[in-house]
């Protein structure tokens, strides 16, 4: 069990504890959840299960009613999305944080636009940096004077994934990041996680699609009604049990960690 | 990974005419087409005195106060919020200015009237008033979040007796000398300052336009072939130099020069002569249309007014404070309207108590009618000056031509909605 957890060292992130109700639903109830480097970890539950409320309190999107996060072993201070940008965390939202006025290069760059030396906005610069983001994560855009309200559901995700690529996130956080997807481009996201896990990021997937957990996650934690069920390896569990942790709440015999 | 070569041509978009391959705004042209059209008519219907330098002097001049407030508006409304309070704050702003410089100054101070810091003082006096009251109701929209339609709602009645309340109804002036230069024809530049503003204006022009390639060029973007241009160059400068040259014609009437010379002591030479050229108000708002330009397009500040017109949500998880960014685009909006105060008023020569009564409803038609969207995100500085330009025109035109003042409210009330619709249709068919 323990095992091997202790030899992999310091996790990425831990949050312990964590809780946040809404008007008495308490719709995260003391979850604890931790992240090594190169590992991903599938997050799942049913609707409202509070997958996206926890990994709001880890981008700093919600504040936390309890609960402590650990990045690098040490206790962080995150309360906006700025102090979680600050540990190097990014998100990639499931209602994908756009803003359709604008083109690419400045949803990527938003917030942290590149300047010249007069302090404007260098917009050049950040166009020809995201061309080249770009040119690795979907070789076909092209669309970079368009407001991003023009492009289709998997180009738009391209720009919101290229955003969390580009500043060389440590923590990745993508709540259902191929929910308006194709099958190509499902893939292509994929790709995309297999490469950043290599790089050595750690990565939180929330993803309703088991068969993909299965395939792309190290260990897959499952939600309900707010509450952690378990945390399982998922080369040691079958689809079924997993499916059962979702449905019943029932922690499988083995493979639990 | 990707070739790069293949992803920098740009196959997929064919050039498909002169404007696409220029680069032009097709809604810029719109509107100045818009503004031809309403030039020629009124030109032809009053047998050419629409189209005389004098008129266009008075054109400018009359245009300049809401434009300066419009400009600000366009950030109001790109933020999704809107500001009924602007004539009001106006009038506030006027009010403090003419007491401080008719009695606060004189009476308290004893700063007699025409010494040279009453002007100074009063228009900072203004400004930071309309900074505070702009922050504050940016602090209530944003902070407290009190929708914006209500706190300017409020701030239309109690901008507007506050006025009242430091005049006590009265009209206040005249007011000071050198305050009264800012107001128009009391104050141009002449026609060596004229020609010599021109001369820095093309050759900024042409800088901008040099320095924009040269950063395309240097990240291998595609850019316009090189007689577009020289062509779009040509027509700004065209533009600039046209422009001055109309002001420049414009003749001090001999009356008032001779009344100057005897102010002096001195007498009028034989066959004297002088322009007025570029008012100081209109600089003044070139100025401005300027800076908001920049703040708009260049700016991290700008970039997060329209991002937050786009998405808010978006932008408060990109990590931007937009209550702090409502509290800021409102003291922007209050900052113009002391500026458009200090015009209005020195215009006027004093201040009265209906000063900019009606001017919220000018200044959001003027927004609107250049191309700022209410649904929030779009929206362009110069498209408000062109805006107010036009609603300025149209009703000097139809006062020329003997139409009353009802019913020229009444026109300008139908042109409004019909350029909204214009603009939708627009939209529909280019699709952004
Ligand atoms: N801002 C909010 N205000 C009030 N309640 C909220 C808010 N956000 C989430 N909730 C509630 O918290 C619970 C958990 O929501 P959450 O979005 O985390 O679900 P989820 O597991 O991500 O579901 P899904 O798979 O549908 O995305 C739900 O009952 C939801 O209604
Ligand atoms: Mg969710």
């Amino acid at each position: 069990m323990a095992l091997d957890t202790e030899s992999r060292g310091t996790p990425l992130v831990e949050m312990r504890n964590m809780r946040k109700s809404f008007g008495g639903i308490d719709a995260v109830d003391g979850v604890t959840l931790d992240l090594y480097p190169g590992e991903v970890v599938g997050v799942l539950g049913h609707n409202g299960a509070g997958k996206s409320v926890l990994m709001k309190m880890l981008s700093g999107a919600l504040s936390r009613d309890e609960g402590e996060i650990y990045v690098n072993g040490e206790l962080a201070n995150i309360n906006n999305p700025r102090d979680a940008r600050h540990y190097r965390i990014e998100t990639i939202y499931q209602y994908l944080a756009l803003a359709d006025n604008l083109d690419a290069a400045s949803n990527l760059f938003l917030g942290r636009e590149l300047v010249t030396s007069t302090g404007l906005v260098d917009d050049a610069q950040m166009e020809a940096e995201t061309r080249k983001i770009m040119a690795r994560l979907n070789p076909n855009f092209q669309r970079f004077h368009t407001p991003v309200k023009g492009l289709s559901g998997g180009q738009r995700q391209s720009v919101a994934i290229s955003r969390a690529v580009y500043f060389n996130a440590n923590i990745l956080i993508m709540d259902e990041p191929t929910a308006a997807l194709g099958v190509e481009e499902t893939r292509m996201v994929a790709n995309l996680i297999e490469e950043l896990k290599s790089q050595g990021l750690g990565i939180f997937l929330i993803d309703h699609d088991i068969h993909a957990v299965m395939q792309l996650c190290d260990r897959a934690s499952v939600m309900k009604n707010g509450k952690l069920v378990g945390t399982v390896k998922v080369d040691e569990v079958t689809e079924d049990d997993i499916l059962g942790m979702i449905i019943l709440g029932k922690t499988p015999e083995k493979g639990t960690v | 990974m990707a070739d790069s070569t293949d992803t920098r041509q740009l196959p997929k978009h064919v050039r498909r005419n002169i404007i696409d391959t220029m680069e032009i705004d097709t809604r810029l042209l719109g509107m100045i087409g818009a503004f031809i059209v309403i030039c020629v008519v009124f030109d032809v219907w009053t047998g050419g005195r629409f189209l005389t330098p004098r008129n266009i002097f008075n054109l400018t001049i009359q245009t300049v106060s809401v434009a300066i407030m419009a400009t600000g508006m366009v950030f109001v409304i790109v933020t999704r919020h809107i500001d009924l309070s602007v004539g009001a704050l106006l009038a506030t702003c006027s009010a403090f200015m003419a007491m401080t410089q008719t009695a606060v100054l004189p009476q308290w101070f004893g700063i007699e009237l025409g010494s040279p810091i009453i002007a100074p003082v009063a228009i900072i006096v203004g400004l930071i008033v309309g900074v505070a009251i702009g922050a504050f109701h940016g602090w209530l929209i944003g902070y407290l979040t009190i929708p914006a339609f209500i706190v300017t709602l409020g701030g239309l009645f109690v901008w507007r007796n506050v006025a009242w309340h430091l005049s006590r109804g009265q009209t206040i002036g005249p007011l000071d000398g050198n305050f009264l230069v800012l107001g128009g024809i009391e104050g141009t530049l002449g026609a060596t300052a004229s020609w010599i503003l021109a001369l820095i204006a093309c050759a900024f022009t042409i800088m901008l336009m040099i320095n924009a390639r040269r950063a395309k060029l240097r990240h291998e973007f595609p850019v316009k072939p090189i007689w577009a241009e020289v062509v779009i160059g040509a027509i700004a400068i065209a533009a600039i130099v046209g422009f001055v040259w109309i002001l420049n014609s414009y003749e001090v009437p001999g009356g008032r020069l001779a009344r100057d010379f005897r102010a002096r002591g001195e007498t009028m030479p034989e066959g004297y002569s002088e322009v007025y050229g570029v008012p100081y108000s209109v600089l003044l708002l070139i100025i401005i249309a300027i800076a908001m330009t920049v703040l708009a397009q260049r700016t991290r500040l700008g970039r997060y007014i329209f991002a937050t017109g786009g998405n808010p949500e978006a932008t408060e998880l990109a990590g931007i404070n937009i209550r702090f960014l409502t509290v800021k685009v409102f003291a922007i909006m209050g900052l113009l309207c002391a500026l458009s105060a200090v015009v209005a008023s020195a215009r006027l020569t004093f201040h009265t108590n209906d000063i900019g009564t009606l001017d919220e409803l000018r200044v959001i038609a003027a927004a609107v009618i250049g191309g700022t969207a209410l649904s929030g995100g779009i929206g362009t500085i110069y498209g408000a000056i062109l805006g107010a330009l036009i609603m300025q025109s149209l009703q000097s035109g139809m006062a020329m031509v003997g139409v009353e003042a009802p019913y020229q409210n009444i026109v300008v009330g139908i042109v409004l909605v019909l350029a909204v619709y214009v603009d939708i249709l627009y939209r529909k068919r280019t699709g952004d």
